[in-house]
């Protein structure tokens, strides 16, 4: 057997090393897990949020809805839209003290990195009606799940409708 | 390389017309297109009780292949080690088959095994190929996939593609309120392992180009964010600095830099950013959603989409950002392309009611459709241009599946997932 490949020397070095010297296993670091390149730049765990259920519910009966619908491939604010993003801003600037993270979301019918760009559009289009109403943009943060949650499992127009959303979840 | 495999298939029907007897291998119908067939024996390999194990995963990949019918290991009569480079050739033909894989399985005196693996054609009687794979004992499946390679490469004339991982997002629970997590495991389902826990939704994770790194998206802190993972040891860091929405990562082709795509103020545009660190870098500054970037395997283009037309539309530009210019003028939208590791072909979503996976030429012409699902998306290259992965979506409220389809034609296979999938990246060929 003149033509004998070697491979998987990486686990035999490994296995190696593992006898000589007990060179410890990585195991789940204690450490910020971002290299600090940037002052920008932040440890994934600091950059948890914390929901506040209780003042959600109250948004929801105060301002009638947290959540706003878009047509297919859409992000305008219809007439309704903007009647509902209003009694939203009215609760924010009543309500001192908390944030909102401005949620866009699509339905399952358009590719996932694009549906991730179209959820941004719709957050943006409600972040910049709410600011348009006097809530301060530092009180405002936006992100998109594309079509990671859906509310409604259907593959149908009714369904889709009500997964093309935003959501003004209050976050502290 | 051709010439071989047809020398087998003439030879073949010569034995049976010698025979008198009827094969049962016609040419395969799938897909519309006339597929070829090749009976192939895979006997027990003598030498080590693990022999049996190692025929069946060779036979099971070269049947992935579909270029092959694989006969055995059950039913094969077994023969001694000495007899691996010298078989029988007249008791094989009256077997019906056109090749054989012989080999043996041997004990190195450092510990590890060497699996020497031989194909032969049996038509002519002689010996094709051969070669040997030393790996540890528990790397055997890792000898067993480089034989197959070994023997498709060498009756396909095509580069070796089975010695290969897939990572992709394993799914499970109801469609809302999916659990999501990056999962890694071999081209044929073996070594399946979880690398997230799941809390964390994530989507889109791809290979480095050497297969040692990963990177994806993971929504935290209710955002997504790109991270980069050391497979070898699970450490992974954010990779973009800042408070950003980031998506649709990809490595370079020479691993240095990472594109991806950061949404701001309701525009999304594609930027580039050191693997190691650092700040990204502006590659696109339209209005509109500009996205899934993907180099050209000489890393000096890089095709993307994007809505600047009005529709999700397919894009090419230099790896600086200068000379956009679109590539799809089909009907329909084209949407998350995936240059082809050989260069001559971009592999893409078209949306024209359902969502088919298709391929072109870069310069866009050649458009070709090649699956029927209702929603096929996410294609990723098999590192030798040959297959294409994507994930399919049913209707309703099931989960999306992993499939693999030939570029040349021919029907999408199940890739074997033990729960539902989507958003698979095909690993270069292991090391």
């Amino acid at each position: 057997m003149n033509k004998t490949v070697l491979i998987g020397m990486t686990a035999l070095a490994l296995a190696i090393g593992g006898c000589a010297k007990r060179t410890p296993p990585p195991t789940a670091t204690t450490e910020p897990p971002v290299t600090q390149t940037n002052p920008n730049s932040t440890d994934p765990n600091s950059l948890e949020v914390v929901e506040l259920p209780q003042l959600q519910a109250d948004l929801v009966a105060k301002a009638g809805s947290d959540t706003v619908y878009f047509g297919t491939d859409e992000y305008s604010l219809d007439q309704a839209t903007q009647t509902t993003l209003a009694a939203q801003a009215r609760w924010l600037l009543a309500t001192p003290n908390v944030r909102a993270s401005i949620e866009g979301h699509c339905d399952e019918r358009g590719t996932r990195e694009y549906n991730q760009a179209l959820g941004e559009r719709r957050a943006n289009a409600v972040r910049d009606y709410l600011l348009s109403q006097g809530v301060p943009t530092s009180r405002l943060v936006v992100t998109s799940w594309g079509k990671e949650r859906p509310v409604a499992t259907g593959s149908n127009e009714e369904a889709w409708a009500q997964n093309r959303r935003a959501v003004t979840v209050i976050i502290r | 390389m051709r010439m071989i495999l047809l020398a087998l298939l003439a030879g073949l029907a010569g034995t049976a017309l010698a025979q008198d007897a009827p094969q049962d291998n016609p040419p395969e119908l799938v897909g519309g297109s006339v597929r070829t067939s090749t009976a192939i024996a895979v006997p027990v390999m003598p030498g080590d009780v693990i022999g049996r194990q190692v025929a069946e995963v060779i036979a099971s990949d070269l049947r992935s292949t579909g270029i092959f019918t694989p006969l055995g290991p059950s039913g094969l009569p077994s023969y001694a080690v000495e007899e691996a480079g010298n078989p029988a050739y007249p008791s094989w033909r009256n077997a019906g088959v056109a090749a054989l894989v012989s080999g043996y399985i041997e004990q190195r005196p450092d510990g590890r095994i060497t699996l020497a693996c031989y194909l032969h054609d049996v038509t002519a009687g002689r010996e094709l190929v051969h070669q040997g794979f030393a790996v540890t004992a528990a790397d055997w499946r890792r000898a067993a996939h480089k034989c197959a390679d070994l023997v498709y490469s060498r009756l396909s004339g095509q580069q070796p593609f089975l010695d290969t991982r897939i990572v992709y997002v394993a799914e499970t629970g109801p469609k809302n309120n999916r659990q999501k997590r990056v999962a890694l495991m071999d081209s044929d389902g073996s070594n399946h392992r979880y690398l997230t826990i799941g809390r964390n939704t994530v989507v889109t994770p791809r290979f480095s180009p050497r297969g040692d790194r990963l990177v994806y998206v993971s929504y935290i802190g209710r955002k997504p964010r790109v991270l980069l993972y050391e497979v070898a040891s699970g450490q992974e860091r954010l990779l973009i600095p800042g408070d950003h929405i980031t998506f649709a990562p990809r490595f370079s082709p020479d691993g240095r830099d990472v594109v991806f795509s950061m949404a701001e103020n309701g525009n999304t545009d594609i930027y580039v950013v050191s693997s190691s660190g650092g700040s990204p870098r502006r590659l696109t500054a339209t209005p509109g959603a500009d996205t899934s970037p993907s180099y050209s395997p000489d890393g000096r283009r890089i095709v993307f989409e994007s809505d600047r037309s009005g529709t999700q539309q397919l894009y090419v530009m230099d790896a600086d950002g200068s000379g956009q210019r679109r590539i799809s003028f089909g009907g329909g939208r084209y949407a998350s392309p995936d240059w082809s590791p050989t260069g001559n072909f971009i592999a893409f979503t078209k949306i024209a009611g359902p969502f088919r996976i298709g391929v072109m030429s870069p310069s866009g012409g050649g458009e070709k459709i090649l699956t029927d699902g209702w929603q096929d998306e996410g294609p990723s290259w098999a590192p030798n241009g040959q297959f294409v992965m994507f994930h399919r979506t049913p209707q309703g409220a099931g989960s999306a599946r992993l499939y693999a389809v030939p570029v040349d034609g021919g029907a999408a296979r199940l890739m074997p997932t033990p729960v539902g999938g989507s958003d698979p990246s095909w690993s270069p060929l292991n090391n």
